[in-house]
């Protein structure tokens, strides 16, 4: 058995809450002040998920750099990996906001897209 | 002069495209939009993080696609007109605008109302006297920011953050994702300014560790800076002595607060608000000089861009209406007091017609609070009020005053808490 | 030996007073290069003083101090026009706040006479009160009219910039390590660019001229460093503060921290006075802080500390000797012009008088008859008129484009301070020319984009631009993105 202390994040209040961990499963909530605590708790535990924004190089647009976002939040624990894969990645303008970077990052059936048009 | 327009904007950040795009859906027939930078969307588009526009668009946004929307509402509507890398140089109390562009050149235009929207500016090191040397590598945040996310370079490579604020947050999860390790963020108040989420995702997620109750000593480096000594602070926020350690890095980042950009509302000499340090505006954003409506951080500063363009959605319907003369009915003037708990309340005065006329106030709390009651008041009668389960100073708070409850307005009234 | 430049005089160092000096030079039929360890000129204690062109009643009558302080102060006013410089006549007042120090305002005013300063005299406190409102815990002051405050970098460099179209050279980030010699004569100097051959040497080096002098066998003298910190305040505040140039009543031990104006309207308090080790050491402390702020309160009580827009410190150059070291050395063919500590600004134009005329005395250089002490006028934006404006925008359209939004600084006028012939090469050096950052954003908002200009003018990566000295570099490359530019 473990405890961790975690800040919900549902809402303002930001519940600090005890869980209790037991073989990878939540079996205990305090401190929440709501069920939403509770929810949020079982998914940081179970699959942490994060979005992911940052940038990759473009050339002839307006600026050398465009914004990305990934279309849906991925596994935390590969973030970062996402983060440097795109690292060498290299658009040429023009691209437009929505247009897929690349597609299925890393096998995780999420995809890149750019988060502006760029001229 | 070529030609009056009926409003002209000064700044096309989304505080401005919001109210250029009410002004002309409340019937302003010419607009303009004068904006400095080299495309429209001021400073969204360096914030490429998401989380913006659940307020507003109903959706959630990046920065970039935020001031994307924005641009769309207002890019084919030919009412409108904008100009970027163009700088208003002075405005006058006629409201003549006076402006250059390396295209253009000297030009003035003159408005029948005018919209100030110039947004905010970063508090610098030398305003909160940070001692020691002064190495390259100190920062604002926001200018980190815009080399990293918009030109494509780094200010350093070993980060210290001061400021717990969302841009601190936001810049120490910005700093870790290029690859940079980011030492330590500092906050001089016993709790952090910036959403518990952005503690969440931003610090521990990367493991960042975050000093409260803490500030910088020291700076040092004579070429470059090569580390920061920290201590602790007393409830005073004064250095404890025997409390320092010393922490490496090559860049300090500051994100120690923003102050609205004035400088032009000052050269009008219109009433300014202490606390916000904007102009004082009335519930149509009008300010203390007839014809001149001001919205968006220039006001004060937001933490939600949505708020932004609510404000700017009213400042910018109310010049469209004043410059069709539409806003003819005479007014009396209501003043608005924060009071227990309550620090700052945008609005600072309304200008009330005998019909009455709902009024949105903005509002920041001085302290965190649990579970209050934000209570407007004139007089013992209550003209509205909400429940609050937290309150924080880093969260603007809103509420709506009624139409209907002008009858029961005296020629004050107060915002509170009540515990 | 192999010289990688002739020259008959080679000046060392690149403050006020090595570029005064090299001015001097210029006027005169001869070879003469001025080497500058820094990227930059006046970096040294022109970069961080009080900007004060002194009357000259507060040095002991007969010093150098005093002498060559009256005549410089006199010199600014006749060189002012033709360098363009950046000078405001304000005056000075000392200020008195007890019977005791009023007493002392009439010993300053017999030695300033005595010194030669023109107009001293003594105001009540209601014509001080009258020209300052903010000061009113004063009972009286010595007024001197022939004070004022200028641009001491805009001065260093335009004194630079007058010698090169004369014919001087400037060597920048070359750092003197020895000296040549034949027969116990200098005759040239060891830099880490190579040796340059000179009949004279002129050591200018500020805090450095003892190590300097030490290198040619000089160790007559030593230089200590003296740390003084100041607060800088926004324009705006002026009108809770001053307008003029106030200096407290002196006492025995210190001159006292003044409130003054700045040629562009800023006012700062400071300096305070603090014996360091390093000569290096330009770091601001907490404790100097609370000096400045709590003795400038003395002067004005409710000091707008919520204006404050930087603090900053600068280092005196304090000879063993009291006074200025001026003239020849026991070393044949060096001469010093050391320990130039306040008023050295002021003084500037006559040291190099001085020393110029003695060298020309020994040597028998002719007078150029074609000297030019003019330099063209540099274009401020924010001063033209609307009509001056849009001229300018039509001939460069760079004059167009706003950079620095709190002081009005253009891209045209950038561009033009690091095409000059002592050009900027660093954004602090930028920043030194137009006052690009020097505003209430602190460079906050066009420091990077001056950095961009910089790079893509000087044909270099963003990379590689300094803030100031060798190793200030401001930006990276991204990673996995090399080459980016």
């Amino acid at each position: 058995m473990e405890t961790r202390v975690m800040n919900c994040i549902m809402c303002p209040m930001g519940c600090e809450m005890q869980v209790t961990i037991e073989a990878g499963k939540v079996t205990g909530v305090t401190g929440n002040t709501c069920p939403r605590g509770l929810k949020y708790a079982e998914d940081e535990i179970t699959a942490p998920k994060r979005m992911l924004t940052t940038t990759v190089k473009i050339e002839g647009g307006i600026l050398p750099l465009i914004p990305v976002v990934s279309s849906a939040a991925l596994p935390k624990d590969k973030v970062l990996a996402c983060a440097e894969a795109l690292r060498n990645v290299t658009l040429k303008a023009p691209v437009k906001e929505g247009d897929v970077v690349v597609a299925n990052i890393l096998g995780l059936n999420v995809d890149i897209v750019a988060s502006r048009d760029m001229e | 002069m070529s030609q009056i327009y009926d409003v002209i904007i000064v700044g096309g950040g989304p505080a401005g495209l919001s109210a250029a795009h009410s002004a002309y859906e409340n019937g302003a027939k010419s607009i303009l939009v004068i904006e400095r930078d080299r495309e429209l969307g001021g400073i969204l588009q360096q914030c490429i993080h998401n989380g913006f526009g659940l307020h507003h668009f109903k959706e959630e946004l990046t920065g970039p696609g935020y001031a994307n929307r924005c641009i769309d509402m207002i890019k084919d509507v030919p009412e409108i007109e904008t100009m970027v890398d163009t700088m208003v140089l002075d405005v006058a109390k006629d409201k003549t605008i006076t402006a250059v562009s390396p295209s253009k050149g000297l030009f003035k235009v003159q408005g029948k109302t005018v919209i100030l929207t110039m947004g905010c500016r970063e508090r610098t090191r030398g305003a909160i006297r940070i001692p020691g040397a002064r190495p390259a590598g100190v920062f604002t945040a926001g200018a980190a920011q815009r080399m990293v996310n918009m030109e494509g370079y780094l200010p350093g490579k070993k980060i210290v953050i001061l400021g717990s604020g969302d841009i601190g947050l936001i810049m120490a999860r910005r700093m870790s994702l290029e690859g940079c390790k980011v030492q330590a963020v500092l906050e001089i108040c016993p709790f952090s300014n910036g959403l518990t989420r952005n503690i969440v995702q931003c610090l521990h997620d990367y493991d960042i560790p975050l000093h409260l109750s803490h500030t910088i000593v020291d700076v040092k480096g004579k070429e470059r800076l090569t580390g920061v000594t920290i201590a602790k602070v007393d409830d005073k926020m004064q250095p404890i002595a025997g409390t320092e350690f010393d922490i490496e890095c090559d860049t300090l980042l500051l994100s120690v607060g923003l102050i609205p950009e004035n400088e032009l509302s000052n050269g009008i000499d219109l009433a300014m608000a202490p606390l916000t340090n904007g102009p004082v505006v009335d519930q149509r954003r009008q300010t203390s000089l007839p014809g001149f409506y001001a919205a968006g951080n220039v006001v004060h500063v937001h933490d939600l861009v949505d708020f932004v363009s609510d404000e700017a959605e009213i400042a910018g319907k109310f010049a469209a209406l004043e410059a069709q003369g539409k806003l003819a009915d005479e007014t009396r003037e209501v003043k608005i007091s924060a009071i227990d708990g309550i620090r700052t309340c945008v609005p600072q005065k309304l200008s009330m017609p005998k019909a009455g006329e709902a009024a949105k106030l903005f509002m920041r709390v001085g302290n965190p609070e649990q579970k209050v009651k934000l209570v407007v008041k004139s007089g013992d009668n209550v003209l509205a009020s909400k429940m609050m389960m937290v309150a924080k100073p880093s969260e603007m708070i809103t509420v709506e005053i009624p139409a209907d409850k002008v009858e029961l307005m005296g020629s004050e009234i107060t915002v509170g808490l009540e515990r | 030996m192999n010289f990688f430049k002739e020259t008959d005089v080679v000046v060392i160092g690149g403050g006020v007073t090595g570029a005064a000096i090299l001015r001097e030079l210029s006027k005169y039929d001869l070879k003469c290069l001025l080497v500058e360890k820094e990227p930059d000129l006046s970096l040294g204690t022109t970069k961080a003083n009080s900007a004060i062109l002194h009357a000259g009643f507060d040095a002991p009558t007969g010093s150098k101090k005093a002498l060559t302080n009256v005549r410089g102060n006199a010199m600014y006013h006749e060189i002012q026009e033709d360098l363009d410089l950046d000078i405001k006549w304000c005056g000075s007042m000392v200020a008195a706040t007890t019977d005791e120090e009023a007493e002392t305002l009439k010993e300053l005013l017999a030695r300033g006479t005595e010194n030669g300063v023109p107009g001293l005299k003594i105001l009540s406190k209601e014509e001080v009160l009258k020209e300052e409102p903010n000061l009113t815990s004063v009972i009286a002051a010595l007024w001197a009219p022939t004070a004022g405050v200028c641009w001491p970098f805009g001065a260093a460099i335009a004194f630079a910039e007058c010698a090169l179209q004369n014919g001087a050279e400037i060597v920048r980030d070359c750092a003197v390590t020895g000296f040549v010699k034949e027969d116990g004569k200098i005759v040239g100097v060891q830099t880490d660019k190579g040796a340059i051959s000179a009949k004279y040497v002129i050591n200018a080096a500020g805090v450095y001229a003892d190590e300097i002098a030490k290198l040619a066998g000089d160790d007559s003298f030593t230089i200590k460093p003296r740390k003084g910190e100041y607060i800088l305040f926004d324009k705006t505040a002026c009108t809770d503060l001053v307008y003029g140039i106030i200096f407290p009543t002196p006492t025995k031990t210190s001159k006292g921290i003044l409130v003054c104006t700045t040629t562009h309207g800023n006012t700062f308090i400071g300096p305070n006075a603090k014996d360091v080790t390093s000569k290096e050491d330009t770091s601001i402390t907490s404790e100097g802080m609370n000096e400045i702020v709590n003795s400038a309160r003395k002067l004005i009580p409710n000091l707008p500390m919520g204006q404050a827009i930087t603090g900053f410190a600068g280092l005196r150059a304090v000879s063993s000797t009291g006074d200025f070291i001026i003239g020849a050395s026991e070393v044949e063919g060096l001469y010093n012009a050391a320990g130039i500590q306040s008023p050295g600004l002021t003084a500037a134009p006559a040291i190099a008088e001085d020393i110029v005329n003695e060298i020309v005395a020994k040597a028998g250089f002719a007078k150029k008859t074609n000297f030019n002490g003019k330099l063209p006028k540099t274009a401020k934006f924010t001063h033209m008129t609307e009509s001056e404006k849009e001229a300018k925008i039509k001939e460069n359209d760079l004059y167009g484009r706003v950079i620095c939004r709190c002081e009005t600084i253009t891209e045209g006028e950038i561009v033009a301070a690091i095409k000059a012939p002592c050009g900027a090469r660093t954004v602090d050096g930028v920043k030194r020319r137009t006052r690009a950052g020097m505003g209430r954003c602190q460079a906050g908002f066009c420091g990077p984009r001056v950095t961009q200009i910089i790079a893509r003018e000087l044909g270099i990566d963003v990379t590689e631009v300094l803030k100031e000295e060798q190793g200030s570099e401001m930006f990276f490359h991204k990673l996995g993105a090399e080459g980016d530019k």
